[in-house]
């Protein structure tokens, strides 16, 4: 077993993984942080997304042992005071969400997307979000929410 | 919350998961001296780790199933890009993504810009390597092409030993390259194209995401309308990237005729030795590996002309 402490979601983690532990699989079963989706687990779907140092990856290519000293964000870290953030609600708002099994990726990605580029077009946001796929095709809406996102985040700060 | 903790978590790990099936052992040294004197001591049985988008990929699907696995991601002092009056250094462990936003990447080398921006997503780029990408050695690594025609130079280094590897001469078959087991590629260097060159980057692939059919990158100086300087690299046709020199060396002191186009596009044609696989047929590479070569060259002629 290794030990390994990192920050998830602003709080301290202190635990022990086996090396062959994914990040999805620490986040999911030994710390139940459940709205880390398993997908495709190559790298593909996006479904597994994570911030890692504020930058989106796939939790499932990632060995547990090595966030060791790193920074972790999922959905659960971006809640404020029991309040949504404004991408969450853009989300609700334009009913991007189907079956929701991509959309805490796609909001995290999103995120990232927001933090660096507060006014994207629609052609920078469909490129940022080029590794997270949704089934549903519910893209059109995720791509309103995204741009209502960025209005909302403008106007409250 | 509370609901979660009924649930048995033992069966939830074995049921509709692939979990890493290989039983290793994990390093992570915090310095270069101590990553190469694992690898001396562990030879080939040790995979090194630098993104893990390949490595770990692999070992869920058993295709490799390494002893021991040597992190690099704490070793800082391979996380650097310097640039020079030379050309630019990328350490080994610098993400393909921070290489894609470094402005000298956009300004001087804008076919490995162009290669770095078509890979996979944003997620895998924010992982992954290029010296990852590169020692991976898949004959459809995109920044392959792109280095070869840069003339882009390895460092290779062992506990005892340090050799510079020109990027030509490092793949030598799929996933096999010139690196020695106890070795470790620490840099890429790549110097600057000539003055007034012009290099373009151009690849074909099923969706965005997937893995190349056929890749090409190309490079040229002009002199008026004579090609002064020119260099052709494909990947994907063949079971390494290469470099396609009879081509260039026809193309060489010529004008860009339709007529010499056609010749290098039958060149380039024969010199390759593409396969049938699940993206593409031997036939279909071949044809549109012609079509690209034009494309190529044609986009770096108007670029001349736009100049």
């Amino acid at each position: 077993m290794i030990k390994i402490k990192f920050n998830l979601n602003g709080r301290s983690v202190e635990t022990e993984v086996k090396p062959s532990t994914t990040l999805l699989d620490l986040l999911r079963y030994q710390l139940r942080i459940t709205s880390v989706k398993r997908g495709c687990e190559v790298g593909e779907c996006g479904a597994c997304t994570v911030l890692l140092d504020g930058k989106p990856v796939n939790s499932c290519l990632i060995l547990a042992a090595r966030v060791d000293g790193r920074n972790i964000v999922t959905v659960e870290g971006l809640l404020k005071d029991s309040k949504l953030h404004p991408i969450q609600e853009a989300f609700i708002e334009e009913f991007a969400v189907q079956c929701g099994y991509c959309t805490p990726g796609v909001i995290l990605t999103a995120k990232a997307l927001l933090d660096i580029n507060p006014n994207p077009t629609i052609a920078e946001i469909k490129d940022a979000l080029s590794g997270n796929l949704c089934r549903c095709g519910a893209y059109h809406q995720i791509i309103n929410a995204i741009l209502k996102a960025s209005e909302k985040i403008k106007t409250r700060t | 919350m509370s609901q979660n903790k009924n649930i048995n978590l033992g069966y939830i790990n074995l049921f509709n998961t692939h979990i890493i099936p290989v039983k290793f052992n994990y390093h992570a040294p915090q310095t270069l001296e101590e990553a190469l004197n694992l690898l001396n001591k562990l030879k080939d049985k040790a995979r090194v780790i630098a993104g893990g988008t390949d490595l770990i990929v692999d070992m869920k699907l058993r295709r490799k199933e390494p002893e021991h696995v040597v992190s690099l991601n704490k070793i800082r002092e391979l996380d650097y890009i310097t640039v020079d009056s030379l050309g630019v250094k990328i350490g080994a462990i610098v993400k393909l993504r921070k290489i894609e936003k470094e402005k000298i990447i956009r300004e001087r080398f804008p076919a490995l810009y162009e290669a770095l921006k078509s890979m996979a997503s944003i997620q895998v780029r924010n992982m992954g390597t290029m010296v990852g990408n590169i020692c991976n050695a898949s004959p459809a690594a995109d920044t392959a092409p792109p280095l070869l025609i840069y003339n882009a130079t390895l460092t290779a280094k062992s506990l005892n030993n340090e050799r510079k590897i020109p990027i030509e001469e490092f793949f030598k078959a799929p996933g096999k390259t010139a690196l020695k087991e106890d070795e470790l590629v620490t840099e890429i260097f790549i110097p600057y194209p000539p003055q007034d060159s012009h290099s373009t980057f151009l690849k074909i692939t099923r969706v965005g995401m997937d893995l190349s059919k056929v890749s090409i990158a190309v490079l040229t100086k002009f002199n008026g309308s004579i090609i002064e300087d020119i260099r052709i690299a494909l990947g994907a046709v063949a079971p390494t990237p290469l470099r396609i020199r009879r081509a260039e060396e026809f193309l060489k002191n010529k004008p860009l005729t339709e007529e010499n186009l056609k010749i290098v596009q039958e060149i380039v044609a024969k010199e390759i030795k593409p396969i049938t696989d699940v993206r593409s047929t031997e036939w279909y590479r071949r044809e549109v590996a012609k079509v690209l070569v034009k494309d190529a060259l044609m986009k770096c002629l108007e670029e001349e002309g736009g100049r």
